[in-house]
């Protein structure tokens, strides 16, 4: 053998250690959506479990938008309309699916998948047929919504951040709208014989027939006729257009549960972490500092970006697929909405365009924070809340500011510290102040929720005004690079002139 | 069958055409007219701040539902001040629609500067996306703002009737009123005064000038920063005249944070691409263009799939003609 290809094969590192690092994530995520499923979910209320759920899902779409938004730099508003693709396609195989092959439109998933109450959850296996038939409609959302991401990420190749925005908008306008010309949806119905199969003799023992209602209009005549045909006669593509239309697609069997939108999030955040580090990443990214450099450095630009478009579509169809499948949710056209749009970038925004760990902390902020201020916090409860974070703050400062950056004394620390014990203990001595008003205003609730939207906003132009690159910019949370902006972590002048040329 | 003469009702002639067709053609012709001078006036606003800072005002739907809010209700107001309420058979005099209007404006132009100081200013050497990003954070937050019970509400509201209703002219079973001539007349005089003083006036060199290219204009002696306030504070106003003129040809109004308010900004702004983005005649052009396709696609194939075709055609021109009907024909080469 050539020596020199010896020489690279044994430079090469082994193996099983290589693979075990770098499937380790992925086998430690699916783990722990087992035991979000199996262990958490049991001791949870209802309500909390639901709100865990949305997490979820909302961390699989911003994390999906992150690897087009952060990573490429191609600003899409339009993430909805493959989130609602997804979701309908996913949503026509499992209905479908379901009525073809059971005939109802029940759950038949397994331990790991969502069932009624009813059903007893000792009597079911750990996979069942119902669960491969959610995975393979999830499978398909998935690349519904990436054929979708294609025929979006092709226009975009000539288009500048501005107007890039504006069509990818424009295009989840138009899957709305075309959502909506959709027709109804097909409710199964058990029909005479005669009125499916007219003319073919009955079989012995069957009287009727589990069939589909077509309404057909005679445009000639004007006449509208039921025309019935049987469920098991009907192929795919006679019920791909009967989603529901306006009135949004209804009866799915509600197959999500924590585990598998956790496992969806893992394998999300494991491949968009993974697609950072390979050499789409670096095409990626470098996209998105310089879009003519790239071009020049033989970066194909037009690849990579309708790779970035497809590859996010895919994900977020997943998440749509998901979405569409949890109870209490119902798909409908306003799902593919700018309003939608905006809250997925909202939580990207925020978390730091780029930076897959940011975007997965403000979706879980994002998502909890309209439940706690629902909940009408108090005002002293409040106050009490602000003091434990500056004292927080001030302790964590010093300890930064100590072990860090190896500075004597405590600085600006010692001041929040303080400022957080005493307002804490305003907090606490204000009710019994002789005065009424104190009393009255620190009992008081604090209903905060109309004003949600208009806290997102004002974040977001604070954001862009003081910190442009989000709360970590284009690092994770565990890189150093993501906390220089705190004083004491960044170089002082003493350092950096004694790390100069001596 | 020549056309007949009929008495109408309010005194007006007719005339009667022979068929429905061309009664339904002209309807959809008058519609697409004052719709299209809606979009005009609120594309001119996209168009000139593009022109200027070369970044796309999000925010500018949100000043059009606030020009329609205040006018409602200013006119509110100004009704709870006289004995009678105003309606359609016993409206106020001229005067009380024209005041409404300049105080909307003022009041809207005002906003925008706000915004334009505190929002955009910061700005000016940032990445675009930071500012359309930014752009986006002002049009949630003024929304959410005009939808709290202290300032308009939820509900939608309509304006009291400041026209009385009149039809001038009737072609067939077409009516035109006086309100749907006082609509167009206002846009079209708001846009015959933008277009005087842009092309025939110092201060409309100076924004010719900024949009052409700040640090020149800068080295020339032009208070830039002025300018562009200014420039501001006009879009908004016009925007402003748009949403009255809205609120007073549909009346009812919607809530501030309504999805429609956003996709007609949408909207204007694609009638702004399409007529050129930068180019005020070509914002006027395009508006009448959006209009046009909108109500004809509308009438003649199906009502509920307007928004595809306006976007539709966003995305034809943006791939084949980036410039704009009145831009040029060339795309960036890198």
């Amino acid at each position: 053998m050539h020596p020199l290809s010896e020489k690279a094969r044994s430079l090469r590192p082994a193996l099983a250690p290589t693979l075990f690092r770098s499937v380790m994530p992925l086998v430690v995520g699916l783990g722990l959506a087992l035991v979000m499923q199996m262990l958490v979910k049991p001791h949870i209320g209802d309500y909390p479990a639901k709100l865990v759920l949305d997490i979820g899902i909302a961390i699989s779409l911003a994390v999906s938008l992150t690897m087009v938004n952060g990573f490429t730099g191609q600003f899409s508003m339009g993430h909805a309309g493959f989130l609602a693709v997804g979701g309908y396609a996913a949503g026509v195989v499992t209905y479908y699916g379901s009525l073809r092959i059971w005939g109802d439109r029940l759950t038949h998933g397994g331990i790991l998948s969502g069932r009624p109450m009813s059903v007893d959850a000792a009597t079911l296996s750990w996979i069942a047929s119902g669960d491969l038939l959610f995975l393979g409609a999830l499978l398909v959302g998935g690349l519904v919504a990436a054929i979708l991401g294609f025929l979006v990420g092709l226009p975009s190749l000539r288009l500048r951040g501005d107007y890039l925005a504006i069509v990818t908008l424009g295009f989840g306008e138009i899957v709305r709208v075309l959502i909506q010309q959709t027709e109804a949806t097909l409710k199964p119905e058990m029909v005479e014989w005669e009125l499916v199969h007219p003319g073919v003799p009955k079989p012995a023992g069957v009287e009727r027939v589990l069939s589909y209602g077509f309404d057909v209009i005679d445009p000639i005549l004007n006449v509208n006729t039921r025309v019935y045909q049987a469920i098991a006669d009907t192929p795919p593509w006679d019920v791909t257009t009967h989603v529901g239309g306006a009135l949004g697609f209804t009866g799915l069997p509600k197959y999500t549960s924590l585990f598998w939108v956790y496992a969806v999030a893992a394998v999300t955040i494991f491949v968009a972490y993974r697609l950072k580090q390979s050499t789409y990443g670096r095409a990626f990214l470098s996209i998105r500092e310089d879009e003519i450099a790239a071009e020049a450095m033989g970066v194909n630009t037009t690849r990579y970006k309708v790779w970035a478009f497809v590859i996010a579509a895919f994900f977020a169809g997943v998440a749509g697929g998901l979405f569409g499948h949890t109870l209490g949710v119902g798909l409908s056209a306003e799902s593919a909405g700018f309003q939608k749009s905006f809250d997925i970038i909202i939580m990207v925004v925020l978390g730091g365009l780029g930076s897959i760990s940011g975007a997965l902390i403000a979706a879980a902020v994002v998502t909890f924070l309209p439940e706690l201020l629902r909940m009408g916090v108090e005002l002293r409860t409040m106050g009490l809340f602000c003091a434990g974070c500056l004292v927080v703050w001030g302790v964590v400062a010093m300890v930064i500011r100590r072990l860090a950056a190896k500075r004597p004394g405590t600085g600006l620390g010692l001041v929040i510290l303080l400022g957080g014990v005493g307002l804490g203990c305003f907090a606490i001595i204000a009710p019994h102040i002789g005065s009424s008003w104190l009393s009255g205003l620190s009992g008081s609730k604090l209903d905060l929720s109309p004003y949600r939207l208009i806290i997102y906003a004002l974040a977001l132009i604070l954001i862009m005004i003081f910190r442009p690159k989000g709360l970590f910019g284009v690092h994770e949370v565990w890189e150093r690079a993501s906390w220089t902006w705190l004083p004491w972590l960044r170089k002082t002048r003493r350092a950096s002139a004694e790390g100069g040329p001596a | 069958m020549r056309p007949e003469r009929t008495a109408r009702k309010g005194g007006a002639t007719g005339i009667v055409l022979p068929s429905a067709r061309v009664d339904q053609f002209l309807q959809t012709l008058k519609d697409s007219i004052a719709i299209g001078s809606l979009y005009a006036l609120i594309a001119l606003g996209y168009t000139m701040v593009y022109g200027i800072l070369k970044f796309i005002n999000f925010a500018h739907s949100d000043i059009v539902v606030l020009g329609a809010w205040v006018s409602l209700t200013l006119a509110r107001w100004l009704e709870a001040q006289t004995a009678a309420a105003w309606t359609a058979a016993s409206p106020p005099g001229f005067y009380v629609g024209v005041f409404v209007l300049i105080a909307a404006m003022a009041f809207c132009g005002l906003v925008g500067f706000t915004i334009e100081r505190l929002a955009y200013k910061p700005l000016r050497k940032a990445p675009r996306l930071n500012v359309l990003i930014t752009a986006i954070g002002v049009s949630l937050f003024l929304q959410n703002i005009g939808q709290l019970e202290r300032a308009f509400g939820t509900r939608p509201a309509s304006i009291p009737a400041l026209l009385p209703d009149r039809t001038l002219v009737a072609i067939g079973r077409v009516n035109i009123t006086l309100l749907d001539l006082v609509g167009v007349g206002t846009a079209l005089t708001l846009m015959v005064a933008l277009e005087w003083l842009i092309f025939h006036t110092k201060l409309g060199r100076a924004m010719r000038a900024v949009s052409h290219s700040t640090t020149t204009a800068s080295l020339m002696g032009i208070p830039v920063n002025r300018v562009i306030s200014f420039t501001f504070v006009l879009g908004s106003a016009l925007a402003a005249a748009g949403g009255f003129l809205w609120a007073l040809k549909y009346q009812q109004i919607k809530q501030t944070a309504d999805t429609s308010w956003t996709l007609l900004g949408l909207k204007a702004f694609v009638a702004a691409v399409v007529g050129g983005i930068g180019n005020v005649r070509g914002a006027m052009l395009g508006g009448l263009a959006i209009g046009t396709l909108e109500m004809f696609g509308s009438a003649y194939y199906r009502s509920s799939m307007a928004d595809v075709y306006v976007f539709g055609l966003l995305i034809i021109v943006l791939l084949v003609r980036p410039g704009g009907i009145l831009g040029k024909a060339t795309v960036d080469k890198v």
